[in-house]
């Protein structure tokens, strides 16, 4: 299966509703080909500059341009993407292979060729057996799968998937992610993933677009989001960080890069008051004089030659090179 | 005593005990009680209780009685075809174009305002309207529509239809209006998804899925069209008849034995109906 790769791109794309504004005027190009995450909380308005790539959403301004077209004012068939709702919406009264082959049927395709072309996209995500099921009495990876199907089987350039893992269990969460990754490349096409988990994000996408308060925090490779994150709000929000506030500015600091060493030997005194024990790593809560809390997160090893208890004094310590400057 | 509510076969049927009851004494025996009375005997002046067919025997003999039979079936489809069309038309467009909800129970309440009178007083309210010099008629003349009244406006098949149609819409539109509402709203976006059209989403998504609500909707309509005695003997001007007329006919002549073996039979004929009907959809989800 072979699909023409187009680039996805936002100019300025702004989604109003009454006075409050969704989305404000969002520009982003994203490469084709490529597993991209739109993460943030919800409300941040990631889930309506999705919608409005699918065109279930009208454009209040700008455009979105897939290829050279400008696809902002086309219905949503007309416009080379597909969505995978969050539920997968799964017609309740249509078997696998109808649900499947839905599309083709709107199309005037007639019966025997939908049925064979809803059965390659069946192999193709491991269901064939099912075929004649209805959605009701597949298990929820099973209806993911199905859901996927049904939009692959349009021939999307973009799969547009809304928080696609949100309503799997935590076991199945992963495994599918997994899957979501491998078909992904397996196909070539873009898939534009939305979801509020940074892990989830982390885990499959080549690029992170952070998004809060209708717009682009921070977009770009997921190593380099995790470890430079350019503000307070994307280093909290992609966790494993801490905030410091030095003479100097803001910083962002991984907690892993933060060291504990005696009293007045540190960088920065501090008063221990949690330790965690996680397995590989301990974590470590320290209130600073400021009254910052700053976690540390000490290999098992380490913490354990020293160990420290709630209430001990401590110096932290890090490497100046591992500070990221935030801009506010 | 603590042993025997201990045993939890016989908790249960201890809760199920009040609605027995009341399903017994209120349903099952009078049921059983027209079924006994059905096959007694009956002369000009004496009713006498016996185990004869002969009711059923002059039902089944009379033409009169496929006549009127086939009447009541007549009114309940022509009803049916309508309050259908209609019910679905109110009840989709409360749900898939009223966008707030306030305004959908707004809507909604608004539909059941004529609920608010009796039967009979939105039955009677129709004769004016409809008689030979009645608004209709002088509405029509002085457009210039029509030359002379119109006599089949009023004491007809049609005003028998039009009252059936404005009693019983609304048992039409609850049903359907509540199972559309359960329809999943990203459903139309993943049909819209998919390329297809409004009557394409209506033909393939929308209908199929409300056919339990219109399955409930038509059992209502139709029993209640086919019990029915009062709106025919009004609105036909007691030119027409269907089987509720004929069993009141016999209870004011008090031959209560004919009446009731036209009774079975008439609840036989419904229960077949909902049989059937049955049969096509599974509204057990709906319950």
């Amino acid at each position: 299966m072979t699909t023409a790769k187009a680039d996805l791109e936002l100019v300025s794309v702004t989604k109003r509703y009454g006075k409050t504004v969704a989305v404000n005027a969002v520009s982003h190009h994203f490469r084709p080909g490529s597993y991209t995450c739109l993460l943030g909380p919800s409300g941040c308005g990631k889930s309506s500059t999705l919608r409005m790539i699918a065109g279930h959403e009208s454009v209040s301004d700008g455009s979105i341009l897939l290829g050279a077209r400008d696809i902002s004012n086309l219905p949503p068939a007309k416009r080379g993407t597909a969505m995978m709702f969050q539920n997968y919406a799964l017609f309740p009264h249509l078997s696998v292979t109808e649900n499947v082959a839905f599309s083709l049927k709107m199309k005037g395709v007639d019966a025997p060729t939908r049925r064979k072309a809803a059965g390659e996209m069946l192999e193709l995500v491991d269901l064939t057996p099912l075929g004649d099921r209805l959605p009701d009495q597949l298990s929820g990876g099973q209806q993911q799968r199905v859901a996927l199907a049904r939009a692959l089987i349009t021939r999307p350039q973009v799969l547009l998937l809304d928080e696609p893992l949100s309503a799997l269990d935590p076991f199945l969460r992963i495994r599918m992610r997994a899957e979501l990754r491998k078909l992904q490349q397996e196909l070539g096409i873009s898939f534009l993933h939305v979801t509020h988990g940074q892990d989830e994000a982390l885990a499959l996408a080549d690029e992170i677009v952070v998004m809060n308060n209708a717009v682009i925090e921070q977009a770009g490779p997921a190593r380099q989001v995790f470890n430079a994150p350019r503000t307070e709000f994307v280093a909290r929000f992609m966790g494993g960080h801490n905030v410091l506030a030095l003479t100097e500015g803001h910083f962002a600091i991984r907690t892993d890069a933060i060291g504990l060493a005696p009293a007045t030997a540190g960088k920065l005194d501090a008063q221990i008051t949690a330790v965690e024990y996680q397995g590989t790593h301990v974590s470590v809560t320290a209130r600073t004089i400021g009254d910052q809390d700053v976690t540390a997160l000490v290999a098992e090893r380490a913490f354990f030659e020293h160990p420290n208890n709630p209430g001990d004094r401590v110096g932290l310590t890090w490497e100046d090179q591992d500070l990221h400057h935030l801009t506010t | 005593m603590e042993k025997i509510l201990a045993n939890r076969a016989i908790g249960g049927w201890l809760m199920a005990l009040p609605l027995v009851v009341v399903l017994v004494l209120f349903l099952v025996l009078p049921i059983i009680l027209i079924v006994v009375v059905s096959f007694w005997q009956a002369t000009e002046f004496s009713i006498i209780p016996a185990f004869v067919w002969e009711n059923y025997e002059f039902l089944f003999g009379s033409p009169v009685t496929y006549r009127v039979f086939l009447n009541t079936f007549k009114y309940a489809a022509i009803t049916w075809a309508l309050t259908l069309g209609i019910g679905f038309t109110v009840a989709y467009f409360l749900a898939f174009h009223i966008r707030t909800q306030t305004w959908q129970i707004a809507l909604f309440l608004l539909c059941t305002i004529p609920f608010w009178t009796s039967n009979i007083i939105r039955m009677i309210s129709w004769i004016p309207f409809l008689g030979r010099n009645g608004i209709a008629n002088s509405a029509l003349m002085s457009w210039g529509v029509i030359d002379a009244p119109l006599e089949w406006l009023l004491f007809s098949d049609f005003a028998v239809i039009l009252a059936f149609v404005h009693l019983y819409t609304l048992f039409m539109v609850v049903p359907i209006f509540n199972t559309m509402m359960r329809i999943d709203k990203s459903l139309i976006e993943a049909a819209r998804d998919a390329g297809a059209s409004g009557v394409q989403i209506l033909w393939n998504v929308i209908i199929p899925l409300t056919k339990p609500g219109i399955m409930i909707g038509t059992i209502f309509v139709v029993t209640l069209v086919m019990g029915d005695f009062i709106t025919v003997r009004f609105m036909s001007g007691s030119q027409s008849a269907n089987v509720g007329r004929l069993i009141s006919n016999d209870i004011s002549l008090l031959a209560y034995p004919s009446a009731a073996a036209t009774a079975v039979i008439l609840l036989l004929t419904v229960l077949i109906v909902i049989g059937i009907l049955l049969r096509f959809v599974d509204i057990r989800k709906e319950l």
